[in-house]
């Protein structure tokens, strides 16, 4: 979901993944990560410098990573995806318990980040935070100027009428009203939705499109002067056109957090514990950053930064910034059935 | 034995049958008359009179409605002229209209997408002649055309088949006891293509009425059939309760409106394909 592609890879890292079973040898490692979503190089590393194999598979999206963990045919010593699918794993009891007294590189983090984990793992115990990013405006300098971006009151301008991208999912076109109004995005209060709908209701006859995955290339061609992305998606769409900014409005956002966290199939614990202490120390963890290119909660590595890719929101959001963002956590079923009308509501207005 | 034979030969349009057809719409029924808990309820199709499943399915009415009036209008006239050519370029003419066929038509959905887009190619032909551009694309308007250029073959072919049996005696018949081209035309040659016409209805109402991917390619995400909304019972309210119920109306009302159109079309013995 944060990051797109292609399948192609996925297969090649499975195939590798499948052939590599056949060795059978006990010293290893089986990891279920996002694709390219690790620096190859770093895989090598961890083997020359422990000497245990390590199995590395890849997914798309947390619903492929559900489906193919579900599946069974695979042991997973450990796994990373986002903070919802984390949640609804250790809603069926199919997360391990993790120790973080074996995995001392884990002092490196942010405490800030183990913080917004408690939105999907409330006493920190299953999870460990690998990458996080935000939800926010994908803009064209060439059409708004930055000062407008600031606030989420951009979206409902007038002046760019039919020029404004928003989510086609109901949950990320909800945060921004909800945030508009300083309300949690987590709310299940009828009310509070309610409000956030007729401002909804207001705004769509200045939308061009609710999109999901066409929003950066709408950005890039220039057909629209703002759009709602993840911040994954904005890194990739500066590369192709240079007008275009990114920006998280101060009244807050959604953060997303994708974590790693020990499936009960795991055989291998000790081995997992060793390669998550491996991933949190600094050189590896620069690498991989530099790699990957989505903000890192290891505080060494960000001290060491530019203070250009510091200052940079498309990868670190400013931090009073991050003080009125939230995580989203999965909802009951009457509340996703309520969100779910009153998306449908905004659709058939 | 010859008889068991024969019937082995029919064998895999059985499992066929059962696999694709029987067992999905008793699934779909299963579902529909169903809580999520397995208990029996009327909950999921009687859905349809809320107020924002009624006002999807008109919408979707309204606009299989004008596609097909739109296809019809164009496809008569177009289908005439074909007839009226010699045999030759007949042929060719038919080719090159089923030719856009031959491709996906997802892509062709999202080829108008980027043609119709603000920056798409149209808009800057118009803008660099002078024109204004135009802002088409997510409105019902763009969805009425992607169907009306995507349904177009369906409509042309059986018009043209049934023109094309006309015998010219007929008309000449008329035309020796003194009739006038309008008599001809509205005496002969369209009540003979009735049934071609019925059947080019019925084959782009019932797609265009069921659509949904049109509406969200070319709508945005703005335009809510009631395709989009059992997709989005399936897809993202992950409520298959709900979905199959409203499939089933939706069905009942395809089913409904092809009973009434072939009703229409008993008299004459023709090209109607249902």
């Amino acid at each position: 979901m944060k990051r797109k592609i292609l399948s192609a890879f996925a297969a090649a890292f499975l195939l590798g993944a499948l052939t590599g079973c056949s060795g059978g040898s006990d010293n290893s490692l089986v990891v279920l990560n996002y694709g390219k979503y690790l620096d190859p190089e770093m895989l090598e590393l961890f083997e020359e410098e422990t000497g245990i194999h390590v199995e590395y598979e890849e997914y798309e999206s947390p619903e492929e990573m559900y489906t193919k963990y579900k599946a069974g045919s695979i042991d997973y010593d450990l796994a990373c995806t986002s903070d919802y699918m984390v949640q609804k794993l250790i809603g069926e009891g199919e997360v391990l318990e993790m120790n973080y007294d074996n995995i001392p590189g884990i002092k490196n983090l942010d405490q800030t980040y183990f913080e917004f984990s408690k939105a999907f793992d409330p006493e920190n115990k299953y999870s460990m935070p690998y990458f996080f990013g935000t939800v926010g405006i994908l803009y064209n300098t060439k059409m708004v100027d930055a000062f407008e971006v600031n606030t989420w009151d951009v979206l409902w301008d007038e002046n760019y009428s039919g020029q404004i991208i928003m989510e086609n999912s109901v949950r990320d076109s909800f945060m921004v009203p909800l945030k508009k109004l300083g309300y949690s995005l987590n709310t299940t209060d009828e009310n509070e939705l309610q409000k956030a709908l007729d401002l909804l209701i207001d705004q769509k006859p200045l939308v061009y499109a609710y999109l999901v995955d066409e929003s950066s290339d709408e950005m890039v061609a220039g057909n629209a002067a703002m759009a709602l992305v993840y911040s994954g998606e904005a890194a990739a769409a500066k590369i192709y056109n240079k007008d275009l900014d990114y920006v998280v409005p101060m009244e807050g956002s959604n953060m997303w957090i994708d974590s790693w966290f020990l499936p009960k199939t795991c055989k291998h614990a000790q081995n997992a514990e060793k390669f998550l202490d491996f991933l949190c120390r600094k050189d590896v963890a620069m690498k991989n950053f530099e790699y990957v290119y989505y903000a890192t909660p290891n505080l060494e590595v960000y001290k060491a930064l530019d203070k250009e890719v510091q200052n940079d929101p498309t990868i670190f959001p400013p931090h009073e910034v991050l003080e009125d963002c939230e995580v989203l956590s999965s909802l009951d079923d009457d509340s996703t059935k309520l969100y779910n009308d009153l998306w449908k509501k905004l659709k058939s207005n | 034995m010859r008889k068991l034979k024969r019937q082995l030969c029919a064998g895999p349009y059985i499992v066929w049958i059962i696999g694709f057809t029987v067992l999905p719409i008793l699934m779909i029924l299963y579902y529909a008359f169903t809580t999520p808990e397995h208990r029996f309820t009327l909950e999921n199709v009687l859905s349809i009179a809320e107020p924002i499943h009624l006002k999807a399915l008109l919408l979707s009415v309204r606009l299989a409605l004008e596609c097909t009036v739109l296809c019809l209008l164009l496809s008569y006239p177009l289908a005439m002229i074909l007839n009226g050519l010699k045999i030759k370029r007949q042929s060719f003419i038919v080719f090159i209209f089923v030719l856009p066929m031959w491709m996906n038509f997802m892509l062709r959905i999202l080829a108008w997408q980027m043609l119709l887009s603000n920056n798409g190619i149209i808009n800057s032909i118009l803008q660099a002649l002078g024109f204004s551009g135009v802002s088409i694309l997510n409105t019902p308007a763009a969805v009425v055309f992607g169907m009306v250029y995507d349904f177009l073959p369906f409509m042309i072919l059986p018009i043209y088949n049934s023109l094309v049996r006309i015998r010219s005696d007929v008309i000449e018949a008329a035309k020796d006891l003194g009739a006038s081209n309008m008599i001809v035309f509205f005496r002969i040659i369209v009540p003979l293509t009735m049934s071609g016409v019925i059947s080019g209805v019925i084959m782009v109402f019932v797609p265009a009425l069921t659509s949904f991917v049109i509406s969200d390619l070319l709508g945005g995400g703005k335009v809510l059939l009631i395709g989009n909304v059992i997709e989005q019972s399936f897809m993202q309210g992950m409520n298959w309760n709900l979905g199959s119920g409203l499939s089933i109306v939706l069905m009942v009302f395809v089913i409904a409106s092809m009973a009434f159109m072939n009703s229409h079309t008993k008299e004459t013995e023709g090209t109607a394909v249902w």
